[in-house]
This record gives C-alpha cells, sequence and structure tokens, in this order.
C-alpha cells in the first residue's frame, strides 16, 4: 500500500544529512560540555558552532540561543522566566487565543499564583489585530506572546507590527516559531521578538532539542535550576547529538528555504483547491497569510475522526480538531477562536505538507478522500449543503 | 486483551470499515434520533416491527444513519445487528456494556457511544409504540423522559444549529 505521511506539523523524520551528522556524538564524542578534558572540549565546541548557526540563522548574537529540551520548554521559560523575573515590574501578561497549550497553560497556571492574563480574541481568519494588542497593554503588563504560524489552520500572524508596538510601550514580546523558523525569514534585526522559540523535530531534526531566543538585556529566571548550563538559564547536561542534529537541520532548511517554500505554496494550494470541490467542504485559515505547508479544511457532513481513521485504512497520516479525538472531547480551541460552528469543527481535517511530499501525493490523497466521502457521506444522515 | 488498531480493538475498526445495515430505512416502524452535531455525534435509528401470532412484537429490521467518529458508526452497526430478530422487550434490554462487550472494548473516552446507540433504539422503539398507541412500560417512558430532558438541553445551547441539523436531514 501506498504510504504519504501528511502530518508533517506534528513531526518530522529527521533527514538523512542530519543523522550523519549527529551519529559520531553518541559514540565517539560523546563527552559532557562540561568536561575539562578534550573529549569534553569538543563536545563542548559542537554545540558552540550549533549556536553560531541558529545566532545566524535568526541574526542575532551567540549569548542569545538557549538551547532547550522541547519547544513546549521553551515556551514554559519563556512565559513563567519573564513572568518571575518581572514580578515586582507587573503582573499582567497577554497572549492569543489560538496559542499552542503549552502557552495557554503556563500562563493559566502564572494566574493561580497571582498574575493576570489577557486573552487577545482572532478574526475569522485566525489573524490577530496588532490594534487589540495596544489596547490590551496596561501599566503593569510584562509581556505579550503571539506565535508566529499558527500550527492548526497555518494563519501567520502580524508579528512586526505586534514587536513594534511591544517595544515602544516596553513589554516584552515572545513569539512561538515552531512552525516558521527555518522556512520564513526570521530577523532579530527587523522584527522586535524579545523571546522566540523554535523547535527541531518539526524541521527534519531529531526530537529532544529546541532553542529559545533571549535578546540580549531581556530580564529572565531559569525555570531548571542546577549546574548553570546555558548561561544559568537552562541546567541539564547538554544534549550535544540533538543540538548538532538541530542546527545541521537549520542549514539544510535555510540553504533550501525559499525555492521549498514556494514548491510546498504549489501543492498546497492544489490541494485546497481539489479539497474546496469536494461537498459540504470550507477552508479554514487564512487564504494568503499562511504557511506553505498547511492545509486545513472542514467538512459539514462528515466527522473529523472517522475521516482521519479511514485515511489511515489508505496508508495517509493525517490529524484533525475534531472532539472526538481529543482528551477532553472538546473540539479544538483554534476552530473555536476563529468562531467555527460545531459541525464545521467536528469536521476539520488538517493535511501538512513536507520535504518528501510530491505531486502524486496530492493526486492520491485527493483521489482516497473522494473515495472516503462517498463511504462516510452513505453512513451520514446528512445531505450535501 | 482483544487486537487493537491504534486506539480501537479490530472488531470496532471492522465495523467501521464496514458497517453493517446503514441508511435510511423509508418505511420505518419507529425512529429514534439522539445526540446532536454541537457534541460531535448525531444518530437516527431505525425499526421494523412485525407482531407474531402470539401478539409478541419482534424487530424484523433495523438500520442506522450517524454522523460521528469511529465509536459512534461502530456503535450504530453493532447495536442495529443485535436488535434484528430480537422481540421489543429483549431489544430493550440491550445494555450499553453488552454493546461495549460486544465490540471487545471500548476506550473510556467513548463509552458515551454506546450509551448514544442504546438510546437510539430505545427511542425507536418508543415512537413505534407511541405511533400504534400501546401503553408504553414505565421505565421506557422514563428513559425518553430523560433522553428529552437532555435534547433540551442541548437546544438551549445549540438551538440554531439543531434546526440546520434536521433540515439537512430532511433534505437527504
Amino acid at each position: 500500500m501506498r504510504k504519504v505521511y501528511m502530518d508533517y506539523a506534528a513531526t518530522t523524520p529527521v533527514d538523512p544529512r542530519v543523522m550523519e551528522a549527529m551519529q559520531p556524538f553518541f559514540t565517539e564524542e560523546f563527552g559532557n560540555t562540561m568536561a575539562l578534558y578534550a573529549l569534553g572540549q569538543e563536545s563542548k565546541l559542537a554545540v558552540e558552532e550549533s549556536r553560531e548557526t541558529m545566532a545566524k540563522a535568526l541574526n542575532g548574537d551567540v549569548e542569545d540561543i538557549v538551547f532547550t529540551g522541547s519547544a513546549t520548554e521553551s515556551n514554559n521559560l519563556a512565559i513563567k522566566g519573564v513572568a518571575f523575573a518581572n514580578r515586582k515590574r507587573g503582573k499582567h501578561i497577554i497572549i492569543s487565543a489560538i496559542e499552542h497549550p503549552c502557552v495557554k497553560e503556563s500562563s493559566r497556571w502564572l494566574e493561580k499564583v497571582g498574575f493576570e492574563t489577557t486573552t487577545l480574541p482572532v478574526n475569522d481568519y485566525g489573524l490577530v489585530d496588532p490594534a487589540d494588542v495596544e489596547k490590551s497593554i496596561r501599566d503593569d503588563t510584562i509581556l505579550c506572546s503571539v506565535m508566529h504560524g499558527n500550527n492548526e489552520i497555518g494563519t501567520i500572524e502580524p508579528i512586526k507590527e505586534i514587536g513594534d508596538i511591544c517595544a515602544e510601550r516596553d513589554v516584552y514580546f515572545h513569539t512561538d516559531a515552531v512552525q516558521t523558523f527555518g522556512r520564513m525569514d526570521l530577523d532579530a534585526k527587523k522584527v522586535n521578538f524579545d523571546l522566540l522559540t523554535a523547535s527541531s523535530h518539526k524541521m527534519y531534526g531529531p526530537k529532544g532539542a529546541a532553542l529559545l531566543y533571549v535578546r540580549e538585556g531581556t530580564r529572565i529566571d531559569p525555570i531548571l535550576h542546577g549546574g548553570g548550563h546555558e548561561f544559568g538559564l537552562r541546567s541539564s547536561t547538554v544534549n550535544v547529538p540533538a543540538i548538532v542534529g538541530f542546527a545541521r537541520s537549520v542549514e539544510i532548511c535555510i540553504g533550501e528555504m525559499k525555492d521549498e517554500w514556494e514548491r510546498l505554496i504549489g501543492l498546497r494550494d492544489r490541494l485546497i483547491e481539489g479539497l474546496l470541490r469536494l461537498e459540504g467542504s470550507t477552508l479554514n485559515g487564512h487564504p494568503s497569510k499562511r504557511l506553505a505547508n498547511n492545509v486545513n479544511i472542514s467538512f459539514s457532513l462528515v466527522e473529523g475522526e472517522s475521516i482521519v481513521m479511514l485515511l489511515d485504512t489508505y496508508g495517509v497520516s493525517a490529524s484533525t480538531g475534531s472532539a472526538c479525538s481529543s482528551a477532553k472531547l472538546e473540539p479544538s480551541h483554534v476552530l473555536r477562536a476563529i468562531g467555527l460552528n460545531p459541525r464545521l469543527a467536528h469536521g476539520s481535517l488538517r493535511l501538512s505538507l513536507g520535504r518528501w511530499i510530491q505531486n502524486q501525493d496530492i493526486d492520491y490523497v485527493l483521489l482516497v478522500l473522494l473515495e472516503i466521502m462517498g463511504k462516510l457521506g452513505e453512513i451520514s444522515p446528512f445531505k450535501g449543503v | 486483551m482483544a487486537k487493537r488498531s491504534g486506539p480501537y480493538a479490530e472488531k470496532v475498526i471492522d465495523h467501521f470499515r464496514n458497517p453493517h445495515n446503514y441508511g435510511k430505512m423509508e418505511d420505518a416502524d419507529g425512529v429514534g434520533k439522539v445526540g446532536n452535531v454541537a457534541c460531535g455525534d448525531v444518530m437516527w435509528l431505525y425499526i421494523k416491527v412485525k407482531r407474531e401470532k402470539d401478539g409478541v412484537e419482534r424487530i424484523t429490521d433495523a438500520s442506522f444513519e450517524t454522523y460521528g467518529c469511529v465509536a459512534a458508526i461502530a456503535s450504530s452497526s453493532e447495536i442495529t445487528d443485535m436488535a434484528k430478530g430480537k422481540t421489543l422487550d429483549e431489544a430493550l434490554k440491550i445494555e450499553k456494556g453488552e454493546i461495549v462487550d460486544s465490540l471487545g472494548g471500548l476506550p473510556p473516552m467513548k463509552i458515551h457511544c454506546s450509551v448514544l446507540a442504546s438510546d437510539a433504539l430505545a427511542e425507536a422503539i418508543y415512537d413505534h409504540m407511541k405511533r400504534g398507541g400501546r401503553e408504553i412500560p414505565e421505565n421506557l417512558l422514563r428513559r425518553h423522559e430523560r433522553i428529552e430532558e437532555g435534547r433540551k438541553k442541548m437546544e438551549e445551547m445549540y438551538g440554531e444549529w439543531i434546526e440546520m441539523e434536521e433540515r439537512m436531514h430532511n433534505e437527504k
């Protein structure tokens, strides 16, 4: 059976070139970066070179790059770390309604210890209005966090405008760039982000490595205390092979960035066009301010989990924001935030593309979905709208 | 433990991939509708009933139309299989546990799908009895009232969508 992996927004396979770069650091160059002997110092050097790669990618300084173990950790460090370090200055935090759960839950936890959160609404396309950021800033606002590219519906947020507003009002700005780092231009000299999160396993690197960019002068406390690794911001023995792999994956992504973005947009738009021909389908997210690899469609006649499970039997891996697939039996908070009616929220399907998706994969998935819609449509009590 | 495919037992997946008894029954003797799209699952269940010589009423055919997840579709398929050939009394005694067991288990989060299926069957039997002007057993009446109460609560929250759902079903 043909296999088509279309869940690159969830995680990606490791590129063989990345594997190759990591290999020696598991067996031969396994030294602890804190050790004084040559073996340890070689590991340290590899990590520092990786840090340079990251700094260059963001047009920032090497001291601004903090390696962590996951994007969830980076986001926790950004939100809680800034909140605690600036608690004397203020207790107010702004986030958007479509942030990843690790941002949402971090700020919710902070509420329990005395902080206050404003959640910015989004429009039907999932866009945050920078004017809302401006209006939400209070005298005691210390941090605003708005993601760059939304992982579910693909909408790209106006982080330049939001960053400028935050800079002017002396509020730290954090952006979760997990879906965009290495795929879109992110320049610390042009965009006013004080903190930025990126993750390795979303860009053909291994799991277990991520980074938090922290602009010089940003007041931030660690959440992991210990031996003082990563400029004292993240104590833990350094995961050298994963970080080396992460850096290699960034080099590859950046080298191929422009061409790959164009190629994916072509595939994406062909897929969207084909899907919109199916009965009862609508596009979620913005039609053009959109990640090159994100397709999110809702079907009004059939339920998302059923679609995903049937797709799996045809060898296609995809995901849904339907309640039935979640642990909470609630549809995705992002789909609710864009005001989707319950039927469309339950009938959502996310197909995310990546490096190994080709034209014929798009053809195959469209064909399979046509068959699936027919099949589930027969069982469904509803007929097309 | 039964063989599994992802979160589901193999038999659940079998029913889901090749559901039995699906489709609208035009000449049904009883129809039950439960759930709603706002919650993610909605089910229409149809029964054909034959009165035997001794006066006992038996379900000769059953079918369903379901919008919902894998568990909802599998539970619909399973309960229509189970209902066929049973007397109304026997059919009313089918409990969610029996559906779940017969499917080889459901994830805890999905048990409510089997409840939905047994409620749909009870509602179809209720509808059939009401149409025939029969005396409705006390426990069935109570069950119907409980289902109605739930329905009303949902209508208050999602009235507009439920109206749309009815309209779309009538069009099919």
